[in-house]
């Protein structure tokens, strides 16, 4: 569900962009209607360092790559 | 530099050319055995990524006999590998591009439902239960336990969802470019990452933030 102001989110919407940056670009108004979210809810950075973290160890395990035992 | 032929592991003749100035190592480890030993590390990324066991045999095959061409150009196991890995991606992707339709078209078993099911949230759009904080990651990211349960978390993932995802994470590519490849439209890409993502989020959370202690894989 839409909230009716234009910049607010729910934290089901911001989650749902939060995962979609990680693969596309976000248009200007998600992004900052996903910042202004961000900066008044206590769940959602949450699950954004979540996401962070995973991709952090993306990266790693990407260069790592198994190295030998 | 010693030369003779031998059968290698996978069958074909192969030159055993020694490395000539290994440091700290008076028997320098013959190449064809170097490649033997790697080519098992690379099995396990093809296998990871292509889900497929001929493919990942084949374009290991390719990567190891492309390395075979040119033994004199690795003076350090370390470069050795690096490169067999680079050969392999562009043996993983030209897989990919082969097998396009099969690769973007095996069932998943999670097509149905709302994307963000895992993550409960209640009719107003708020979080039912607020996510967990997962810490300190960088401590994390230095186990190589952690790294085995991440493996086995993206070894998990509907073979699909797998490829689509480790081609993003693994192999680097742009959104885009696994379009063209695959001739996928952008939004089935990206339900296949972002059902990906939250997979492998909800995986790790189960088997190794919510008790790094106990380590215990139960997948």
């Amino acid at each position: 569900m839409k909230s009716s102001l234009p910049f607010m989110r729910t934290c089901k919407e911001a989650s749902a962009l939060m995962l979609a940056r990680e693969d596309q670009n976000l248009p200007m108004q998600e992004r900052l209607a996903l910042r202004l979210h961000l900066a008044i809810c206590a769940a959602c950075p949450r699950f954004e360092r979540q996401l962070l973290t995973m991709r952090s160890a993306m990266r790693q395990w990407r260069n790592y790559a198994g190295d030998d035992k | 530099m010693g030369i003779y032929p031998l059968r290698g592991a996978w069958g074909e003749r192969l030159e055993v050319i020694t490395l000539g100035t290994t440091m700290n190592s008076s028997a320098p480890i013959p190449f064809a055995q170097q490649l033997a030993e790697l080519r098992t590390y690379l099995l396990k990324f093809a296998r990871l990524q292509l889900r497929n066991e001929a493919w990942a045999e084949d374009a290991v095959s390719e990567a190891v006999l492309a390395a075979l061409a040119k033994p004199q150009s690795f003076s350090q196991r370390s470069q050795l590998k690096t490169w067999l890995v680079g050969i392999l991606k562009h043996k993983i992707i030209d897989a990919l591009r082969l097998h396009g339709r099969e690769v973007s078209s095996s069932p998943s078993d999670d097509d149905e439902g709302d994307l963000l099911d895992t993550l409960s949230f209640k009719p107003d759009g708020h979080f039912v239960q607020a996510p967990a904080d997962w810490g300190n990651p960088e401590q994390d990211l230095g186990s190589r336990q952690f790294f085995e349960v991440l493996e086995a978390c993206a070894d998990k993932l509907p073979a699909t969802q797998g490829r689509l995802f480790l081609m993003r994470e693994w192999l680097e590519m742009s959104s885009d470019d696994i379009c063209k490849e695959l001739a996928l439209t952008p939004t089935n890409l990206y339900v296949q990452l972002h059902r990906a993502r939250l997979r492998l989020r909800e995986c790790l959370e189960l088997n190794w933030f919510a008790n790094p202690a106990s380590q215990s894989l139960t997948l």
